[in-house]
């Protein structure tokens, strides 16, 4: 840990392979994701992305391989969970907030209790996330009063409370109405911009082209290709990226 | 209250209804005592089984196989024999073996008394109907709740304590209430081990002073105002935590 | 194929509850033999303790036991008790209960407001009163023979205990007719209408053989649970297995056989309960699935 220098790969995957029972979910993952990148993950549904991120986030163990990050291997039995998830924060498709707390109270939790900073502090964070987030005036209101993007939103603050150095978001979108899509990426771009190391796993193909700076394709547990937005849209060589390319744009 | 005592014992004069447990003083004391006990018992019962759902349901999801069929065994156990079988178990057959202490006179006595005893064999008992009910409410929880306080770092018992356990209570309460209206109900099983409860003492007044039917009346008006009452607090505590938008 | 995958996921996903499966299987035939595992090892301990203390010789534990054996099972020579009063009495108490219940349900369906009402407040009174304080209410109060014309009929305790039992049973069986009936969509009812059929008809056609189903798993709850209140009925006097077993303590005098002999008698209701305590989860299964 003492050795890694911010030059260094901030997330680096290496050979990750992962299998439920029978089923290889990923079989040799490599990716190195640098401080302030924001990647975009791509790929049919089943393709392993939402896993490798859990795997990221040591939610999902991994059978063989190496995820590190800032130098620290993350499935090491030895390794400090809270630390780690101190770093990495992570948003769900679902929100899954807790929905007996206030939106404030959602993002206050963590901090007070697995941090242990002090409340009044955590409070005036959590109210400037919230105008962040521009959802100033909701912070009283319980997530079931709340649309599904106001809940995304909120969720995004939840994760940046902990003021982590990388975000991990799994499918963001993907359970929003068309309307509110919008409102959680301009959220998104805006971390993007302030410079907030990004893993994103999305099936909109529009905003991964204009926010990322490395675009990967995964298809069956295997990443097929990658490169930036620039050249992997438009001249994309595999097959199996273009067939699923012209399918979804 | 000396006129309304008048006026039932005139009532027993003049129309032979024996409502001696009122206007007596020494009934009415023998009475209320015998209430007070029931409410002790019901309340310590309340508790104790609540306590013992909530830590067994917590320890179903442990990793280990061991402690999960220890506690699979108690619930199929204590709910699948008669609880007054249980009760005698307890006082007659474990009751002997416990160290004795002595009192302030000197004289050896159990550690455990009667109504001890009851207390502990009733809570196993409604214990054991409890830790099913919070496990289905633990079930309830969304997986990915729980996993977004994992990756906020939380640990497994902060998790268990502040997600699943208050979002599990909200959706079990209605099965939680009947058990615990059931559990005050079975109180009167403490009887047989002669804890001087209402129905006990009820009993003692009824065979001094031959008024069944009146004690009769009575004690089943006692009973309905302490479920009626009780279903009233739980019903102001469901209220109290119900939260805009979660649940229906 | 990908049932099993979320199978295998499920204890990697959440570990606050990975249990299901194993539960369901540990759970079986094999509580019934841990159960007795644990009554034998109870006898034993109790034997060791009776070696250690013995002033003289005395029959070992197990034989004491197995002498009291049949007492506890079937009463004394020539008279109805014991475990077997016991069952009887919970099939008994279960019938009456069953038919008055039912009768009480449908009252509470009614369309006459008066007797919904009325029913509803039987229902209710009886639900909420402990089962000692009816069973004391109906062994104090019924006389203990009834006179029809000249003939005296005697009603012996262990009828008018189980007729006590029955009360509780009719209030929630009534519950169970009552949840059950209103579980059928509407639509049934609208669309037997127009059909023209009346509305007993409705009831007796249409509604009831649909809620059959979805009231067994709770009537043979409530079956379960009578079946192990019957053991009250020893506090009123009658010779069931706990007052039979009561008696052989008494008989024997020694300490040694308290936990055994209670040991024992537990084990007869767990032999008797467990098996529909199975059996009703998995009857709830099966109806839970098709709705």
């Amino acid at each position: 840990m003492s050795t890694w220098t911010p030059e260094q790969p901030i997330v680096a995957i290496a050979d990750v392979h992962k299998s439920f029972g029978k089923v290889d979910v990923l079989k040799g993952v490599s990716m190195d994701v640098r401080k302030g990148e924001v990647v975009c993950i791509i790929g049919p549904s089943g393709s392993g992305k939402s896993t490798l991120l859990r795997c990221v986030n040591a939610l999902v163990p991994i059978d063989r391989g190496s995820i590190r990050v800032e130098g620290q291997e993350v499935h090491d039995p030895a390794v400090d969970k809270l630390e780690l998830r101190k770093k990495v924060g992570m948003v769900f498709q679902q929100y899954n907030l807790f929905p007996h707390k206030t939106a404030l109270e959602n993002i206050m939790m963590a901090p007070v209790m697995v941090l242990k900073r002090p409340k009044a502090e955590v409070e005036a964070q959590a109210r400037q996330l919230m105008r962040k987030v521009r959802l100033d005036g909701k912070e009283d209101a319980y997530p079931g009063e709340l649309s599904g993007g106001q809940q995304q939103r909120v969720a995004i603050a939840r994760s940046l409370a902990m003021q982590p150095d990388v975000m991990l978001f799994d499918e963001v979108t993907a359970a929003l109405d068309p309307e509110t899509v919008k409102e959680v990426l301009v959220t998104i771009r805006e971390l993007a911009e302030d410079g907030m190391t990004c893993m994103i796993v999305t099936h909109e193909m529009g905003f991964a082209r204009e926010i990322g700076d490395e675009i990967y394709f995964t298809d069956r547990g295997v990443i097929v290709e990658h490169g930036p937005p620039a050249t992997f849209f438009t001249e994309a060589r595999d097959p199996r990226t273009r067939a699923f390319l012209s399918q979804i744009l | 209250m000396e006129a309304v005592w008048d006026f039932l014992r005139h009532v027993h004069d003049a129309y032979g209804v024996n409502l001696v447990h009122f206007y007596d003083g020494f009934e009415r004391g023998r009475m209320l005592r015998g209430m007070w006990t029931t409410l002790q018992l019901a309340t310590l019962c309340i508790l104790l089984s609540v306590v013992i759902g909530i830590v067994g349901a917590w320890v179903q999801g442990s990793r280990s196989r061991l402690l999960r069929a220890v506690v699979q065994g108690y619930i199929q156990f204590f709910r699948n024999t008669p609880p007054l079988v249980q009760m005698y178990f307890f006082y007659f057959a474990l009751g002997p073996m416990m160290p004795r202490v002595e009192n302030e006179y000197g004289i050896p006595q159990p550690i455990l008394g009667s109504f001890e005893w009851a207390m502990l064999s009733l809570s196993f008992f409604a214990g054991a109907f409890n830790v099913e009910i919070f496990r289905s409410g633990v079930e309830a929880v969304q997986k990915a709740t729980v996993e977004a306080a994992e990756s906020l770092g939380f640990s497994r018992w902060q998790i268990y304590r502040e997600v699943v356990l208050p979002l599990a209570v909200r959706v079990c309460l209605p099965a939680l209430n009947n058990n615990l209206v059931n559990l005050a109900k079975t109180t009167t099983q403490a009887y047989a081990i002669a804890v001087p409860e209402t129905l006990f003492v009820a009993s003692q007044i009824w065979s001094d002073r031959i008024n069944v039917f009146e004690m009769m009346v009575t004690l089943l008006t006692f009973y309905l105002l302490l479920v009626g009452a009780f279903v009233w607090l739980m019903g102001r505590l469901e209220r109290a935590l119900r939260v805009p938008g979660f649940g229906k | 194929m990908s049932g099993r995958v979320f199978a295998m996921l499920r204890p990697v996903a959440a570990p606050v509850s990975a249990e299901g499966g194993f539960r369901a299987a540990l759970f079986t035939p094999t509580a019934l033999v841990f159960a007795c595992i644990a009554f034998a090892s109870l006898v034993v301990a109790g034997e060791a303790w009776a070696q250690l203390r013995a002033a003289g010789p005395k029959p070992g534990l197990l034989e004491t036991l197995w002498k009291w054996t049949p007492l506890l099972l079937i009463g004394p020579p020539r008279e109805f008790g014991g475990f077997a009063l016991n069952i009887a009495v919970s099939f008994l108490a279960m019938a009456i209960g069953t038919a008055f219940g039912v009768v009480l349900g449908l009252g509470q369906i009614s369309i006459h407001a008066p007797v919904r009402r009325v029913c509803w407040l039987v229902t209710q009174f009886f639900r909420n009163s402990p089962w000692l304080v009816l069973l004391f209410f109906v062994m104090l109060l019924i006389p203990f023979q009834i006179r029809i014309g000249g003939t005296a009929i005697p009603l012996p305790a262990w009828l008018k205990a189980t007729f006590g039992l029955s009360l509780p049973v009719m209030a929630n069986v009534s519950e169970i007719v009552r949840g059950a009936v209103n579980s059928i969509p509407s639509g049934q009812w609208e669309s037997a209408e127009s059909l023209a059929f009346g509305r007993l008809q409705t009831l007796w056609r249409i509604i009831l053989p649909q809620c059959v189903k979805r009231m067994i798993p709770p009537w043979m709850n409530w079956y379960a649970i009578l079946t192990m209140s019957t053991p009250l009925i020893s506090i009123v006097g009658v010779n069931d297995a706990m007052t039979l077993a009561q008696d052989a303590l008494a008989a024997e005098q020694r300490s040694e056989l308290l936990m055994p002999m209670y040991a024992m008698l537990l084990l007869f209701f767990f032999v008797y309960c467990y098996p529909i305590a199975r059996w009703t989860i998995r009857l709830e299964r099966r109806y839970a699935v098709k709705i």
